[in-house]
């Protein structure tokens, strides 16, 4: 009997703690409070934490502005450890203890997901930051993408990059499409056998690796075995680089490469390939070139920028945090149109209508993704080794498509980049 | 989409690959194939290995096999004292069966999960000149970023082997395993002599987790995908024998290897449990077994 | 009255004040929380019967959680059936997993059955990841029944999850005081010398193995109800290996109390940690806590309470 003693008696120690942790903190005088869960620790956490600084300058923006209908703007985050499994129990804890007015997603399609039945059953508005084809099974009216990738995400890349080497002379006409065993590449390739056989290219290898390789010599070698002049590949960061030492090594030079290698758009690694990456024509959202210079972003980096490196995060941050701003500017300039916190009006007023923000007029169309899809192609150009300022300016990373924002000519084929 | 080409390359590439196997594992056949410690933190070591290769060539451009010859001494130093909290808390009492293994499982979550609060989990690796560099041998290409772990392995290899045979220390070791009681005899004491050869275990770590990220690069995670490849290599190569682990590991680079090139990598990792388990279920005492 | 009927009434007990919960709505957040917690006390008590009980300890503990959770993904997407065919699904499929790497270890040493163990998640992780039907690397998402009992899916996983706990807690109880605990702490002790008295110890380990993969299978099988995204660095995620040790070391490996006592207190610690300090240095406590543990305390907790009640 004593055992079950020690039981109840641990188990009633415990409850009395936990009771007294759940007491929510005492916060300022009414504000409005915006909750999220993000990539803090984990393998999203190169991104999580330059966009929760972003969110935060934005905040203190607003802030310094009197706040959004006269109150002042909290943001209440937690850590969700790149595992989707503390997201219920975190927007739980939002919602019903911290009692949180408006939420927004954490970063990444696999953290987006598990939030989409909470969201729906709670009937939320729901401003996701960076995640592909999270609506496509529900359909939720109230879910909106700040990711310009478009009504279709799983071709987002494929068509700008295959109808770019589509104009090329010599026109390429073999295909090897090769990508991470993960969730986006996954999906990317996808959407790229559908577009290769929408041109009619001829593939000539097709596989997929364990995103744990270590080795990519081999992978490498097969693909140049296949003598393929267009090389497409979706990669996470770790396998962008070992991918890309690996063709430096075995000498792969098709005529085109790149695609959708996450991970070349971080400061560190565009620091550590340096001219590696020349020649490259790969996906990006958006780079310091005169097309892309939209009122405010400017004075968004200038404030950034500092913090950043204070802070131990992505110094350049041209990545995610301009999106996650401008998902901020969304949503508050939603409250204020509104004059309210309702989600039901919220939703509707962001469905109907276009924002300005610091990446540009955005306009969400089906699914909540981007009415028009603008995931940029661009090619790594006389990239020196060693030095991360050069970044800054443009010309490094020209803009090749879409049409309306290109701001420099490729250099076709890829090996004459490398000269 | 065979040609002799492809498979000469994945041959090549394979036994590279198995030197720096060989260097990795050396460390779990000198501590389990020898003492029958199972020491899973091994992985945990060699990762520290190379995160001190990482902040010393970040910090001061220093080289990093230089590095991992450095530490060393420090890395004999941790895997001294390791063993004597190992022996105090769990041989002395017997208690080795479950609570040994659990410590070490610890030990290798705390040196893991510490490594990521202070480094974060991006992806470090180190680039210096030599090893970006690659020569064509006969239409087959060597990348230095292989054949020189390759060649420090198979020396490191070599080093034990002859330092087991040789020395007085290493046959006082080989002498341990076999025989506690009659090494007692001999006046020479086993707790002494096992704590020399824990440390040498660890201090292999040390060297061999350079190599590694000179290979690929690391994150604090990156030794969960090694826990399997080294007591596949020690089990296969045969308790107990250091050049056993050398040929063992390089079958399994070898392998691996062939099944990445022609198969898919998707099934490398799986590779190695392959091996352990077909090893374990027809010849448990390995190739070159005791 | 016996004590199997009196241990049976508490266990029923409880289950009744946890359908009370559920039936007087309190803070959401409680069963979220609660979920979680008791579903380290199933996996506890799952390690426990073979780490504690026969001293084979399991490194793998992911694995069997996460075949029970894809079992589940399976039979969702194909047959949709009730919770209960998915709880018992998932259950034998992990048994069945147990079952087979004991038989091909346990024939050597208790090191190499760990070792397996340890190298297990990574290759069902790779098997799961190449499988396109349940999710591949991408992952599932799971849409939940609608109708639940008490309006709420969660509560009702809730009150699953509790009445798991009882069961998985009195087969831990049972086992203990039956010959075949009796048994497993014989080749415990002494492997050899329980041989030469006649136990059966291969039949035995097989059982514990067996047993516990079951459970733990049983503890992941709701899992892709409660997350609604089932992808797989979350379902094979260290964490599970980690706690399915520390909970039973920490709160005592002898008796079935230990695992309960551990999985409560680390459960709601870490709960508490998700959103107070970092996840890592949550996670780094754990470790310490651990090794602390078993250096200094390798009776756990109970064997602490046990040492000061004999002072």
């Amino acid at each position: 009997m004593t055992r079950t003693r020690i039981v109840v008696a641990v188990v009633v120690a415990t409850l009395v703690v936990a009771a007294l942790g759940l007491i929510p903190v005492a916060r300022a005088a009414d504000p409005i409070k915006v909750g999220l869960g993000m990539a803090l620790t984990g393998g999203l956490s190169a991104n999580g934490k330059p966009a929760l600084l972003a969110m935060q300058i934005w905040k203190d923006e607003v802030n310094k502005k009197g706040g959004l209908l006269g109150r002042p703007v909290e943001i209440i985050f937690y850590d969700d450890q790149t595992n989707p499994s503390t997201v219920p129990g975190i927007y739980t804890k939002l919602l019903d203890v911290d009692k949180v007015d408006l939420v927004v997603s954490g970063y990444g399609t696999n953290l987006i997901a598990p939030l989409m039945p909470i969201a729906i059953e709670r009937k939320l508005t729901l401003m996701g930051i960076f995640g592909l084809a999270n609506n496509e099974k529900y359909q939720y009216p109230n879910y909106f993408q700040i990711s310009p990738t478009g009504p279709d995400p799983a071709t987002s890349t494929a068509i700008p990059f295959f109808e770019l080497a589509a104009k090329q002379t010599p026109k390429p006409q073999t295909v090897a499409i090769v990508g991470a065993d993960a969730e986006y590449p996954q999906t990317a390739l996808v959407g790229a056998r559908e577009v290769i056989k929408r041109f009619g290219f001829k593939t000539v290898y097709d596989k997929t690796y364990p995103p744990s390789t270590v080795d990519y010599t081999p992978i490498v070698r097969a693909i140049k075995a296949t003598n393929p002049d267009i090389v497409f590949i979706a990669s996470y960061p770790p396998d962008s680089v070992g991918m890309l030492r690996a063709a430096h090594e075995v000498g792969l030079q098709p005529k085109i490469m790149g695609g959708g290698m996450v991970g070349l758009q971080f400061t560190t690694i565009m620091q550590s390939m340096g001219s590696k990456l020349n020649g490259l024509v790969n996906y990006d959202y958006w780079v310091p070139e005169k097309t892309m210079m939209f009122p405010g972003i400017a004075e968004f980096f200038r404030e950034y920028q500092p913090r950043a490196t204070k802070e131990g995060v992505d110094t350049l941050g041209y990545y995610l945090p301009p999106y996650a701003y401008a998902a901020m500017q969304v949503l508050g300039q939603a409250i204020e149109a509104t004059k309210g916190l309702d989600q039901q009006k919220i939703a509707d007023y962001i469905r109907t209508n276009e924002f300005n923000t610091i990446v540009g007029k955005v306009r969400f169309g089906k699914n909540g993704e981007w009415a028009k899809g603008r995931t940029l192609m661009v090619q790594y150009q006389k990239v020196q080794d060693g030095n991360i300022e050069q970044f800054r300016q443009p010309g490094k990373k020209p803009v090749l498509y879409p049409e309306e924002l290109k701001s420099g000519n490729i250099i076709y084929p890829y090996s004459a980049a490398l000269k | 989409m065979f040609s002799w080409d492809l498979l000469a390359n994945a041959v090549v590439a394979g036994l590279l690959l198995g030197g720096f196997y060989a260097a990795v594992s050396l460390g779990i056949s000198l501590i389990f194939g020898l003492l029958d410690i199972a020491n899973i933190a091994q992985p945990a070591f060699v990762i520290l290995g190379s995160y001190a290769a990482y902040v010393l060539h970040e910090g001061y451009g220093m080289d990093p096999i230089l590095t991992g010859v450095l530490f060393t001494p420090v890395f004999y130093l941790i895997g001294a004292l390791v063993y004597r909290v190992y022996y105090a808390s769990f041989e002395r009492r017997g208690d080795e069966a479950l609570r040994g293994l659990v410590f070490f499982f610890g030990v290798l979550f705390i040196i893991e999960v510490s490594l990521s609060l202070k480094y974060g989990v991006d992806y470090r690796l180190v680039q210096t000149g030599y090893l970006s560099r690659s020569i064509e041998l006969g239409g087959v290409g060597v990348a230095f970023r292989y054949l020189v772990p390759c060649v420090v392995g198979v020396a490191m290899t070599a080093g034990l082997y002859l330092f087991l045979g040789r020395t007085f220390y290493g046959r006082a070791i080989m002498a341990v395993s076999q025989d506690q009681a009659a090494l007692r005899l001999m006046g020479a004491d086993p707790i002494h002599i096992k704590t020399i050869a824990f440390g040498v275990g660890i201090a292999a770590a040390s060297l061999a987790g350079a190599l590694l990220i000179s290979i690929a690069p690391v994150i604090p995670s990156t030794d969960r995908d090694y826990i399997g490849r080294m007591f596949a290599i020690t089990v296969l190569g045969g308790m107990g024998s250091i050049g056993g682990t050398l040929v063992a590991a390089v079958i399994l680079g070898v392998v691996e290897s062939l099944m990445a090139t022609f198969f898919g990598p998707s099934w490398s990792l799986a590779v190695s449990f392959g091996i352990l388990l077909a090893a374990l279920a027809v010849r448990p005492a390995g190739l070159f077994g005791r | 009255m016996s004590r199997v009927v009196l241990a049976l009434l508490v266990g029923l007990a409880v289950i009744a004040a946890g359908i009370a919960l559920a039936v007087v709505r309190v803070n959401p957040y409680f069963y979220f929380a609660a979920y979680v917690i008791l579903q380290y006390v199933v996996i506890a008590t799952a390690w426990n019967i073979l780490g504690g009980y026969a001293g084979y300890v399991n490194f793998g503990t992911p694995a069997f959680f996460a075949m029970g959770a894809y079992t589940a993904v399976f039979l969702i997407r194909s047959v949709k059936p009730p919770l209960a065919v998915l709880i018992l699904a998932g259950g034998l499929v992990a048994a069945l997993l147990g079952l087979g790497i004991g038989y091909l270890t346990l024939r050597l040493r208790g090191t190499f059955f760990s070792i397996a163990t340890l190298a297990l998640s990574v290759v069902l992780q790779t098997i799961i990841i190449n499988w396109e039907y349940v999710g591949g690397s991408r992952g599932l998402s799971v849409l939940r029944p609608s109708g639940p009992p008490f309006g709420n899916y969660v509560v009702f996983l809730f009150t699953v999850m509790l009445a798991l706990a009882v069961i998985a807690v009195m087969t831990a109880r049972f086992i203990e005081r039956s010959w075949v605990g009796r048994g497993l702490a014989a080749l415990r002790d002494n492997e050899e010398a329980a041989e030469c008295m006649g136990v059966p110890t291969l039949k035995l380990k097989l059982f514990a193995t067996t047993v516990s993969g079951f459970l733990l299978g049983v503890a992941g099988a709701p899992f892709p109800y409660y997350v609604t995204f089932v992808e797989p660095n979350s379902a094979f995620a260290l964490d599970y290996a980690v706690n399915a040790l520390a909970m039973p070391m920490i709160g005592g490996t002898t008796s079935w109390v230990g695992p309960v006592i551990g999985a409560v207190l680390l459960g709601t610690a870490q709960q508490l940690a998700t959103v107070t300090i970092s996840s890592e240095l949550n996670l780094l406590i754990v470790g310490v806590v651990l090794v602390g543990f078993v250096v200094v305390a390798p009776e756990g907790i109970l064997g602490l309470i046990r040492r000061l009640r004999t002072r």
